[in-house]
């Protein structure tokens, strides 16, 4: 039978050993640094400073440039970690499941970020900290759900079980992250008439726009970072008796 | 692999004849819980009839999930677990035979006893058939979905609080058409289409759950 079809590139692989992913990621998360770095200061800053105000919102608009990156990042982070479980109980690869397990409370915080950030944002606009939003609800939902990963990936103390734990429940969780939605979607326009909807937003002048692009972009780029940076600690931890890590430079300071 | 899920059926439903105990203590629960809402929040008929649906709703959620800790504990601990999963059949197959008997044992019975409970909380007598429908469609994907999460926590200490904290939040879909479909036929509403979204999420779990929950077995 002939299954180079599905052979995965000879990178793919390489990205499972320790010691390769830690070398590869080295330089890497530098880039990522400093590309986050430049992308959010300019966006924060032309945001904040810059950007004309919201002609009925005023000032407190800005903190969009903090909130909606966040709320975007939330959702792609849980996705990055179920993909890299996926990855992980396919190829069996450890490295792919410390990417997961790094996700974690990455992802968290940032819906935490969104949360917060659109509490202290619906007090000036809504009049109230919380209200029973279709979007509010279901990224509390997601909160509960990256605190039940949290939960199950500190509860088992074997990290590779682990792993294959967190993985398994990461797929469950990112099937069911569409439907939660429109079942909140559908029970938020049964229960109640939204009197504010965060979907039809006036559409933004590019002087708005473009800050909010770079501060996404730069996000991304903030999550890369810690993401390998996170990772790189873990192989350090679990990899202490591995001979390429005792003669590696960081470890003997030469 | 029928025989073997008929098999298992029969072994599990005797066990927990034997030890009623563990069946009998989260329908208790369940009972418990309805009638601490009168007690807390007021025994006016106008709320609690508003109320009604909810509260049975997330009271059945709960008891389900009190007994899901059970599913795979005792075989587990006393080491048949690893013998079913070497056995020559399909594990999501024991999978599922666990799971119908935790629906016969939980769900089934919080069934038949919501009528009773519904007319506790003065549901109208018209939504309890509606009641019914859509506790037999939802609980068997809470069982479904509870398996996974059993499976997972499965040989983990403290296994019961976090199978809660893992489950809850799946849950959701479940309970917000389940408590609708209920909030529905109160208003002389139809509800065909709530009892269809259940059935959905009913085989769509029915698809997914023996599979990922056999996975977690063999972690």
């Amino acid at each position: 039978m002939n299954n180079d079809k599905w052979r995965m590139p000879k990178w793919f692989h390489q990205m499972g050993s320790p010691k390769w992913f830690y070398e590869f990621a080295g330089p890497l998360q530098l880039w990522f640094a400093l590309a986050a770095f430049i992308l959010l200061s300019m966006g924060i800053a032309w945001g904040v400073a810059f950007a004309p105000a919201d002609y009925q919102q005023g000032n407190s608009f800005r903190i969009l440039y903090v909130h909606v990156p966040a709320a975007i990042l939330s959702q792609s982070v849980f996705l990055a970690m179920a993909v890299a479980g996926a990855i992980g109980l396919i190829w069996k690869m450890k490295v792919a499941f410390m990417v997961a397990r790094s996700c974690i409370a990455i992802g968290a915080s940032f819906t935490a970020i969104a949360l917060i950030t659109g509490a202290i944002w619906g007090k000036p606009t809504w009049g109230a900290y919380w209200v029973w939003d279709a979007r509010l609800t279901s990224t509390l939902i997601l909160l509960f759900l990256y605190a039940g990963v949290m939960a199950l990936n500190q509860a088992i103390t074997e990290r590779n079980t682990a792993g294959k734990a967190t993985a398994i429940l990461a797929i469950v969780g990112s099937i069911n992250i569409p439907i939660i939605k429109y079942s909140v979607e559908w029970w938020n326009t049964l229960h109640q008439s939204s009197t504010f909807s965060l979907t039809q937003k006036p559409s933004m002048p590019a002087e708005m726009y473009l800050p909010l692009l770079l501060t996404v972009i730069g996000s991304y780029c903030l999550f890369a970072f810690v993401l390998l940076v996170r990772t790189r600690n873990q192989i350090l931890q679990t990899q202490t008796q591995t001979s390429w890590l005792q003669q590696h430079p960081d470890v003997t300071g030469t | 692999m029928l025989g073997f899920m008929m098999v298992i059926i029969k072994r599990d439903l005797l066990l927990i004849a034997r030890q009623p105990a563990d069946f009998l203590n989260p329908l208790v629960f369940f009972v418990l819980v309805v009638a601490m809402f009168p007690l807390g929040v007021s025994p006016e008929s106008a709320l609690l009839s508003q109320m009604a649906a909810g509260v049975i709703w997330v009271a059945a959620m709960l008891a389900t999930l009190l007994s899901l800790e059970l599913l795979f504990k005792h075989d587990h601990q006393d080491g048949s677990l690893e013998q079913l999963l070497l056995a020559p059949y399909p594990n999501w197959s024991l999978v599922l035979a666990k799971v119908c008997v935790h629906w016969l044992v939980s769900g089934l019975p919080l069934i038949l006893l919501s009528p009773i409970m519904a007319m506790m909380l003065f549901l109208p007598y018209d939504a309890v058939p509606a009641l019914m429908l859509s506790l037999m469609l939802g609980t068997p994907t809470l069982s479904l979905l509870g398996a996974i999460g059993a499976a997972l926590v499965t040989g983990v200490r403290g296994g019961g609080m976090l199978l809660t904290l893992l489950i809850l939040p799946l849950y959701v879909p479940v309970i917000i058409f389940g408590a609708s479909c209920v909030a529905a036929a109160v208003l002389g509403m139809p509800i065909s289409a709530y009892l269809a979204l259940l059935a959905a999420l009913l085989i769509f779990a029915l698809m997914i759950t023996p599979w990922a929950a056999s996975a977690a077995l063999k972690l």
